[in-house]
């Protein structure tokens, strides 16, 4: 470990990519070299313009698609614990079963490993933590989009993962739900003690949640630059309105204008 | 969690319950309706034909056919069986193969490109022209085996194509979440591809089971002669006698013995897909 980031993250780092780059077979380079350390306990928000490959960073580091070059480190079991469930994943869709109930799709992780742990009060667990206890057997078209979502994010936890990566999850949303659910984010962030990582497109969104956010240009995709986001936790709606918020806004977005003007 | 988004779950139950009150009429209306327009057309017919004075052998009149239809209700019905005996079974054996060869071929590729080329061909070779050869091989003193293998052969595909298509059409972000959490390509089967694949298969089985019986009467038609005793053979024999109105009686059972059909893989598809595919939901607005 280099010795500023010992410095800046305790001796505990939850992901690392080094180097990472990906190209596509067509030759077209999605990320190049692309470094970040994230810190265990951190909320990441990587944040930058369509074709920046800030989601294929993301799958790349759950392991879902392959880099062309690079290295991942993940904290514990590194690679292995993918599956085994130390990392949870939410989608830029809710993606759940449409013929299965609330509570069948927030078990499927522990379904599939066929996990012995007692699956009911998990999943009632996973459904309190994001306010849906009472729809345990309904269907995913008797809900809205909002508590989709929140389902997705329950069925993410079930596995009680060390990292949390989102993938744009509140885009589709309309501007109450996805307030609603960026406070329930928090809420989750700190009960849970989990590293999140999120991609978004959302300056204000970036910047209410995390304590970092790092700024990718595209053509090539790599990282331009990071804000650090130092307000204190736990944030509330008064924090939008401080001069704090604000002023890290106007970073980010200069960053990001650096971003799509190249 | 908020009470306004608990309201967006629970007013549309709200909305089906006010709907149920209209509703029995409206679904009182449904059923009679179509009822009432057959009997208005029975009607007309009975008087268009007694009014122009048409001959019976040319087209005969409701009443005469339902006459000819309860006097030969003994050889009719029997030729019904046979003919539902053929069609049902060749159906079982298409929707048995075509879902396990659909399975095969959205799993392995090479299974595709082996059989998806001789699937298609066989298709669109219309099967009437491949029936004289059939029968030739099989031999006319057992048409039955003749007529199962031609109904199975026009019900196959549609099963087959149906499965293939649902396999695949499985929801891209629901992949990626069986990956993530590491199922084995059994779990991937059972608990993702074959789910997904449901509404399509049960489409498919509704046209194949149609399917199957045209393959029934066109088998029956070209065989001719021989052991085959099917509806189509009494509406061929019947022809030849110019017995029109036991044609019409036999084409009747058939028709209905087709709607019946239709109507049980109707219901099958609501009672499997009720609870959550878009295609048996009830209209909730």
């Amino acid at each position: 470990m280099r010795l500023e980031e010992r410095r800046r993250y305790g001796a505990v780092i939850a992901a690392r990519l080094e180097g990472l780059t990906k190209r596509y077979p067509n030759g077209t380079l999605a990320i190049d070299r692309m470094d970040l350390t994230v810190g265990k306990g951190e909320f990441v928000s990587l944040l930058g313009p369509s074709g920046c490959g800030k989601s294929t960073a993301l799958y790349i580091l759950a392991g879902l698609a392959n880099a062309t070059a690079g290295r991942v480190e993940l904290a514990g079991d590194g690679r292995q614990a993918v599956g085994a469930g130390s990392i949870g994943f939410v989608f830029q869709e809710p993606s759940l079963m449409p013929w299965a109930t609330v509570s069948e799709n927030v078990a499927l992780p522990l379904t599939l490993r066929g996990s012995a742990v007692d699956l009911a009060s998990e999943v009632i667990r996973c459904l309190t933590m994001v306010g849906l206890e009472t729809f345990a057997d309904a269907y995913p078209r008797e809900l809205s989009g909002g508590m989709k979502m929140r389902v997705s994010i329950a069925r993410a936890l079930i596995t009680k993962p060390q990292l949390l990566l989102l993938d744009e999850p509140f885009g589709a949303l309309d501007e109450i739900t996805r307030a609603r659910l960026h406070d329930d984010l928090l809420r989750i962030w700190s009960e849970t003690g989990c590293t999140i990582v999120m991609v978004t497109h959302n300056t204000t969104e970036s910047v209410y949640l995390s304590n970092r956010v790092v700024v990718m240009a595209a053509r090539p995709g790599r990282i331009i630059g990071s804000v650090d986001v130092s307000e204190p936790y736990p944030r509330t709606k008064a924090f939008r309105l401080r001069p704090g918020f604000s002023d890290h806004v106007r970073q980010v977005s200069a960053l990001l204008d650096d971003a799509s003007s190249e | 969690m908020t009470t306004s988004e608990h309201k967006d779950a629970v007013a549309p139950v709200a909305v089906i319950t006010a709907g149920e009150v209209t509703g029995s009429l409206d679904l009182v209306f449904d059923r009679f309706v179509p009822l009432i327009a057959g009997a208005i057309f029975l009607v007309v017919w009975e008087v268009f034909v007694r009014w122009r004075g048409i001959p019976p052998y040319v087209l005969p009149a409701p009443s005469v056919i339902f006459q000819s239809l309860w006097t030969n209700a003994g050889g009719l019905l029997r030729a019904l069986g046979n003919t539902a005996l053929v069609t049902l079974s060749a159906f079982s054996l298409a929707t048995i193969s075509g879902i396990t060869l659909g399975i095969l071929i959205a799993l392995f590729r090479t299974v595709e490109k082996i059989i998806w080329p001789y699937a298609v061909a066989l298709q669109v070779t219309p099967i009437i022209a491949i029936a004289p050869l059939v029968i030739i091989w099989v031999g006319l003193s057992r048409v039955w085996l003749a007529l199962l293998i031609l109904s199975w052969l026009v019900a196959f595909f549609p099963m087959l194509s149906a499965t293939v298509v649902g396999m695949k059409s499985v929801d891209r972000g629901l992949q990626n979440v069986f990956t993530l959490y590491g199922a084995t390509r059994w779990q991937r089967l059972l608990r993702l591809q074959l789910p997904a694949a449901l509404p399509f298969i049960l489409s498919g089985a509704r046209v194949s089971s149609g399917l199957s019986v045209i393959g029934a009467v066109v088998a029956e038609f070209v065989a001719g002669s021989g052991t085959s005793t099917g509806l189509a053979w009494t509406i061929v024999q019947s022809s030849t006698m110019l017995d029109v109105p036991r044609m019409f009686a036999a084409l009747f059972m058939l028709a209905g013995f087709g709607v019946v059909l239709w109507h049980a893989m109707s219901r099958l598809s609501s009672i499997l897909l009720g609870h959550w595919h878009e295609s048996e939901l009830k209209d909730e607005a």
